[in-house]
């Protein structure tokens, strides 16, 4: 069979890759369509891909500025026509700081992952791997993190730093690193003492090589499911600190910090507390959804190994 | 003939259990030997002992007169390699073919590593199209040339064989005994050779020891075992049970 006949699929799921990015390729499509078979799954990723789009083109869609409100007239509006999600109690379009706090929401998202994620790896992997004093040391320390509930060592922390968005994402990465920590451990734990990194020892490989190249490889897929599940938390966590007046801090259109200033009226003017209540919820159960899907596509127990 | 291979009172400790008890040999270099007994004999241990993934409590190991210390350097590993007994635990399975043998020549700074990884594929008899393959994606016997390939590709002298064929089936397992003794001629390679298999022993070296609870039974030469000319009765009773399984079937 030439390589003109194959279709584009073919030559993905050939059993014969003729180069490296091929072989890389035809594993990313197996992967891609265990995870569109999941259509909850698509769902979610279709929602955050959403959150995503919304963030990058926040000034095209809002239709108002999100902080200049029209204190004179527009105060309180209930959703209508000109207002699609009413006005809040400065007279801003509620719809408009949604769509801008969606960067902020992203921003957190993304910036906690990309800092407690690789420091859970690290601790977790050289811990498993080191085994002995080492092991009980880094362990040690993560359960003490642990031993705190989430928002009170983010509030201590908010607290030591001062308030702001950006102490807040640190905050919050430095209480969300220890359970990947221990899911990292575990699963190094497991291959270990396995037959294949026996044989990369036997090559001569340092203890540094084997973590980076061979066993982290093998725990990113699982703590990458726990990433995407732990999204719905982190954005809660600053939800809760914005919440408090520890997070985002006024005027910044944060989700969290919307709701605090809509408690005041949430009897009479619901929807200023419910509307970012609503888009939490949203983009939270989008990123269960996915976290769901990505388990069962990247879990390598449910493939043909 | 110089020595490629001399134990001298090893003994292996795992917490309180002792897994090898002094055991002493020497391999010729260029020689094939064989390690014999039934599961928990610690024959396996002595080859993961000489690999340095067992712990050592008691001993010397001598590997071509340089007496190793706890700690194996990079030369070592360059002299001495090892091949595991189930081919679908030794291959990592998040890599292709071509990454597996990639990573021993990049521990070790060789050059064209193109080239060698062709030749290393070669010489254990799968072409080119199995080079970007996952493990998935092989057989139980082309796993294991595979980690064959992967245990030649350093130009070792030394070759360590952990049952190399007893996770495979008849037809496979005499494909790849031929294709170690056809790499052990062309590279004049020293076997250490782990099996339960007397018939495999016996048709692959050319001593032996018989082992049993973490000691030596006693020494043969492999025309001593087909002449049935052993002194001990663990060892006769060991050739009964593999004849009687064999006339019974």
């Amino acid at each position: 069979m030439s390589q003109a006949t194959m279709t584009r699929r073919e030559w993905l799921l050939t059993d014969r890759p003729q180069s490296r990015l091929q072989a890389r390729l035809g594993r990313a499509y197996v992967t891609w369509r265990r995870f569109t078979a999941n259509w909850l799954a698509v769902v979610g990723m279709l929602i955050i891909m959403g959150l995503i789009l919304i963030a990058l083109f926040a000034p095209l869609l809002a239709p108002y500025s999100p902080y200049i409100g029209d204190l004179a007239g527009k105060r309180l509006l209930p959703p209508g026509a000109g207002h699609w999600l009413g006005t809040d109690d400065q007279g801003r379009d509620i719809l408009s700081r949604l769509i801008y706090g969606s960067r902020l929401t992203l921003q957190v998202v993304v910036l906690v992952a990309v800092i407690a994620a690789p420091i859970g790896l690290l601790v977790g992997t050289v811990a498993g791997y080191a085994g002995g004093w080492l092991d009980a040391v880094l362990m040690r320390i993560t359960d003490i993190f642990l031993a705190f509930p989430k928002l009170v060592l983010a509030l201590a922390f908010v607290a030591a730093l001062g308030p702001g968005i950006g102490n807040a994402i640190i905050a919050i990465a430095i209480t969300s690193w220890p359970p990947y920590a221990r899911i990292a451990r575990a699963e190094t734990l497991t291959v270990r003492n396995s037959d294949y990194i026996s044989a990369v020892r036997l090559m001569g490989a340092s203890p540094w090589r084997i973590v980076l190249r061979h066993i982290m490889p093998l725990c990113i897929s699982s703590l990458i499911v726990r990433v995407t599940l732990d999204m719905a938390g982190i954005i809660l966590t600053a939800a809760g600190l914005g919440f408090l007046g520890l997070g985002a801090q006024p005027p910044l259109p944060e989700w969290g910090a919307m709701i605090a200033s809509g408690r005041r009226f949430i009897l009479d003017q619901w929807w200023v507390a419910a509307m970012p209540g609503f888009a939490i919820l949203i983009v939270s159960l989008g990123f269960n959804l996915l976290g769901d899907g990505l388990r069962d596509a990247l879990d390598p127990r449910g493939s043909s190994q | 003939m110089t020595t490629a291979l001399a134990i001298d009172r090893l003994r292996v400790t795992f917490d309180d259990f002792t897994a090898l008890k002094d055991v002493s040999l020497a391999v010729e270099s260029g020689e094939s030997y064989g390690l014999v007994g039934e599961s928990g004999s610690g024959k396996s241990t002595l080859l993961r002992a000489v690999a340095g993934l067992a712990p050592v409590s008691g001993g010397t190991i001598n590997v071509n007169g340089k007496r190793l210390g706890r700690h194996r350097d990079k030369a070592f590993y360059r002299e001495v390699q090892m091949v595991f007994q189930d081919p679908y635990g030794s291959l990592h399975p998040r890599q292709t073919v071509d990454r597996l043998l990639l990573e021993p020549l990049a521990i070790h700074g060789f050059d064209n590593s193109e080239r060698r990884i062709m030749r290393a594929l070669d010489e254990v008899g799968l072409g080119s199209g199995f080079r970007f393959r996952y493990s998935h994606q092989l057989s139980g016997g082309q796993r294991q040339r595979v980690a064959i390939a992967r245990a030649l590709i350093l130009e070792p002298s030394i070759l360590l064989l952990d049952e190399p064929t007893s996770a495979l089936d008849a037809s496979v397992q005499a494909e790849v005994l031929n294709l170690l003794e056809q790499v052990r001629a062309d590279r004049k390679l020293t076997f250490v050779m782990v099996s339960h298999d007397l018939a495999v022993i016996a048709h692959m070296c050319d001593r032996l020891m018989v082992m049993q609870n973490g000691e030596e039974v006693e020494q043969l030469t492999a025309a001593e075992l087909t002449a049935r000319r052993v002194e001990r009765d663990y060892t006769r009773n060991l050739l009964v049970a593999s004849e009687g399984f064999r006339s019974g079937a």
